[in-house]
């Protein structure tokens, strides 16, 4: 904990105005010395772009930031990291071709006689590092792309540690982590805490906001809410000041009833292999279920959804939709037969940032329809204002960019972008990753009615346990690519889910 | 006031500004710059029409090169397309001083057409198929292009002495308006068709901001990437007809030469960026007027055409400079600056305490 109470960083009235939008208001911050301070709200609420006013990536449009006594207007990243302000951000901002060594000490390398770089040094200063700060002994001399991203996340902490920083900013540091990795990250953050360091972490997983943050601050539109302690703040409390509303307990646990499944099956594969992504896998879709995929993470959820959707070729067995054999080459073939895919990575297979939120909605129906039978705007921007209210998706207008949504509301768009497509199997790849509770629960909820009241077939893969537990009618347990398993309804909880990946559940099945 | 400052947001604002203001240079140094005469055989002369007609072939290929560089790529061949599809056209209707053509006039255009098109396809090939990178695919045509065109006129300067073959370059006998400026006009119809009729514009883009995501949303990319060049390949195709009828002649050496330059600068003027994305056709348009505007400002002016690359350069260096998005944001701040002093603010203290 904190020895004392000196503030080390003041942020006040700070105002910052997009184009058109007015993205803070009026926003207070404060963070004492040798804490561990989390900045919270729902996506869109001001989070990332508090930290980004303050490591100088966008210019403030007013107010004033004091940092150990001093008034400062960072205007570069480079500026705030020499004053010792470090950032690591979700996706690591690393170069992949160079070697560890090589990462941690770019733009400041060790030089020896003549200027030259003392390559030497460079290495063994970073095995050192690592290995006392962190506790890591790895090869520095591999390139970054050879380790898992994250290692690759502990390297870009060491380089920020290095740097010798005052404040260091984690943003969403754990969403790509295992839990055994968190456990890791935390200790270290706890360790940084006791020299001095102070830590703002932005993380949306409300049980590591409990358990390693010493401080809350809210934030909700682009306002501040208020600063909290950690210890005096039940988590319902902190999720109606994120949301804006009063929320009873228990209410967020539990969605409507879920989907019963239809005699009829829509979808079915038998022995479909693909090398190295699905082995052997036999399954049924019901039409109005959804159907779940649990497993760990690389246990092959996602390699299983993307064959459905004909980007992987199968080597040997078969798709049939409704009874009639498909022969899968790409994606075309499945969207023909009305099945849908939101990837997981959003930002790098989803969102087209430069094409306005109308764009981004009718397109995958466009290229269905083929290009040479365009829409009429008129239709465009029937569609566009259908879905964007019937999902409640938060923009200014339809043309806005997507790139200028917030992460949730981008997903949201991703949907219906396959909504329009009027499917009859959507497919949903951790829809809710990195997205904000009340979000969440919305696409949860949309998820199960789609199934109940459509009858549409929907596949709902996530790494979170009390999401499928929450959502689906069936679990499909993945382990090694093989499905180990099925879960029936009533058999559906965490437990049993653990107890299947671990192989000591075998259900009914 | 209101439209103008919708105005001032629009994409095309800055190329236009670019152009009117060396416009208006041409209208105060150069005497009757605007004026336009109508010749004895009913042609139509003067600057205005000169600028035109010359800048007609570089706004074919720059249409061409607008596509390409909104999917990521970019088309540097187009140059020593131009140079085999005006070889192609002189072969085929050969040198014969008696102005008899040993091949169809018709025949002879469509072959030229259809060489553009085949280049396209082969830059197609290398960049869709084949997930080579843009420039290093193209480059391969823009070294050999010209060797091919000089096996196919045996490295002579084929003079075509067939009459009609001047019309392209010059004027049908009967009309006003040089005929490049018309098959321009229909160039740019086309495209303004495939623009709002079609959907292909819409794939061009995502497929340039976001090619993975391009693929799970169900577009064909390859056949996008396709499409492209061909189309590509298509425009330097017909602007080589232009060249080559300009000088009667298939000189393989220097028809076309560097013009890809001059296209991609074309479509950067008019606001399309490098890495591909949205693309502005209008802006393109604008800004391959504006190079062959600066050109004829220069001889006009009688800056001595060895020293004309240099002066053109500082020139667009500036337009560029004045479009680039840093000038853009430095502009936007200043007259936020000014905006707060005038309400009092307290943007000084900040500053002072840095």
């Amino acid at each position: 904990m904190a020895s004392d109470n000196e503030i080390i960083l003041r942020m006040e009235h700070i105002n910052m105005f997009f184009p058109g939008v007015k993205a803070l208001k009026d926003v207070t911050f404060n963070l004492r010395r040798g804490e561990i301070h989390s900045l919270m709200g729902e996506n869109g609420a001001g989070k990332s772009t508090l930290i980004k006013v303050l490591t100088g990536v966008y210019a403030k449009t007013s107010g004033d930031i004091i940092y150990c006594g001093n008034h400062i207007n960072p205007k570069s990243t480079l500026e705030s990291q020499q004053i010792g302000i470090s950032t690591v951000y979700q996706e690591v901002n690393l170069c992949q071709n160079l070697t560890v060594a090589e990462n941690i000490y770019i733009g400041r390398e060790p030089r020896g006689r003549f200027g030259a770089i003392d390559w030497r040094k460079m290495s063994n200063d970073a095995q050192k590092l690592l290995k006392n700060s962190l506790g890591i002994d790895i090869d520095v001399n591999q390139t970054l792309s050879f380790y898992p991203v994250a290692m690759q996340q502990m390297i870009a902490i060491a380089r920020a540690i290095d740097t010798r920083c005052k404040i260091l900013i984690l943003d969403e540091p754990t969403s790509s982590l295992s839990d055994k990795e968190t456990e890791k990250l935390f200790s270290i953050m706890r360790d940084l805490r006791d020299t001095g360091i102070s830590i703002i972490f932005i993380s949306h997983f409300l049980e590591q906001i409990y358990a390693i943050c010493d401080r809350i601050t809210v934030l909700r539109d682009g306002e501040y809410v208020g600063e909290y302690d950690v210890k005096t703040l039940p988590r319902i409390e902190l999720i109606s000041k994120m949301m804006g509303k009063e929320i009873k307990e228990g209410e967020i646990e539990t969605t409507q009833s879920k989907s019963k499944a239809r005699e009829s099956v829509f979808l079915s594969t038998e022995h479909l292999t693909v090398p190295g992504k699905v082995k052997d896998l036999t399954m049924n879709i019901h039409e109005g279920e959804v159907i779940g995929l649990a497993g760990l993470l690389g246990a092959g959820r996602t390699e299983i959804a993307e064959s459905l959707f004909g980007l992987n070729q199968a080597t040997s067995g078969t798709i049939e939709v409704e009874g009639v054999k498909v022969s899968v080459k790409s994606p075309m073939d499945m969207m023909d037969r009305r099945v849908a895919f939101c990837p997981e990575d959003r930002k790098s297979a989803g969102v087209f940032g430069d094409l306005s939120v109308r764009e981004n909605i009718m397109i995958a129906l466009q290229a269905k329809n083929g290009m040479f039978k365009h829409m009429p705007r008129a239709k465009q921007n029937e569609l566009a204002d259908y879905y964007i209210d019937l999902l409640r998706i938060k923009v200014s207008d339809r043309e806005q960019m997507l790139s200028n949504l917030s992460g949730g509301n981008q997903q949201k768009v991703i949907i219906a972008r396959w909504l329009a497509t009027q499917p009859s199997l959507l497919i949903l790849d951790e829809p809710t990753r990195g997205i904000d509770v009340g979000t969440k629960t919305e696409i949860e909820a949309l998820a199960v009615s789609l199934a109940r009241e459509k009858g549409m077939s929907v596949v709902f893969i996530s790494g979170e346990m009390g999401e499928m537990v929450r959502t689906c009618s069936r679990i499909l347990v993945i382990r090694d690519h093989v499905k180990i398993t099925e879960l029936a309804e009533d058999e559906i909880s965490e437990a049993h889910i653990m107890q299947a990946i671990a192989g000591d559940y075998h259900g009914h099945a | 006031m209101d439209m103008l400052k919708r105005f001032s947001r629009s994409s095309l604002a800055l190329p236009l500004a670019a152009l009117a203001i060396l416009l208006l240079f041409n209208a105060i140094f150069v005497d009757d710059f605007f004026k336009i005469q109508m010749m004895d055989n009913g042609n139509l002369y003067g600057r205005p029409i000169d600028i035109l007609h010359r800048c007609s072939s570089l706004i074919i290929i720059a249409l061409g090169m607008t596509f390409v560089i909104a999917t990521g790529g970019v088309d540097i061949s187009v140059g020593a397309v131009i140079a085999i599809s005006s070889a192609t056209c002189c072969v085929m209707l050969g040198g014969d001083i008696s102005g008899i053509p040993h091949h169809p006039f018709a025949l002879a255009i469509l072959c030229s057409l259809g060489v553009g098109i085949l280049a396209g396809l082969w830059n197609g090939l290398l960049v869709a198929k084949f997930k080579i990178q843009a420039m290093v695919a193209t480059l391969i045509l823009m070294t050999a292009g010209r060797g091919i065109a000089q096996l196919m006129t045996d490295g002579q300067i084929i003079t075509v002495y067939y009459k009609p073959f001047a019309w392209i370059g010059d004027n049908i006998p009967g009309v006003m308006v040089p005929t490049a400026m018309i098959i321009a006009l229909a160039m740019i119809l086309l495209v303004v068709l495939l623009d709002r009729k079609t959907s292909i514009g819409l794939m061009i883009q995502a497929v340039g901001i976001n090619p993975v995501a391009s693929r799970y949303a169900g577009i064909k990319v390859t056949a996008v990437l396709f499409a492209v060049y061909v189309f590509s390949g298509f425009c330097a195709g017909t602007s080589g007809l232009i060249e080559g009828s300009l000088i009667r002649a298939a000189d393989a050496n220097n028809a076309g030469l560097n013009m890809e330059m001059d296209a991609i600068l074309s479509v950067t003027l008019g606001g399309t960026l490098m890495i591909g994305g949205r693309y502005f056709i209008g802006g393109t348009i604008i800004g391959a007027i504006t190079i062959q505007t600066l050109t004829t400002t220069m001889y006009a002016l009688g800056v001595p055409s060895d020293c004309l690359p240099a002066v053109k350069a500082v020139v667009i260096l500036l337009i560029i400079v004045f479009q680039s998005e840093k000038f853009k944001q430095m502009f936007r701040e200043y007259r936020m600056r000014k905006d707060q002093l005038k309400s009092g603010g307290k943007g000084g203290k900040e500053a002072a305490n840095v």
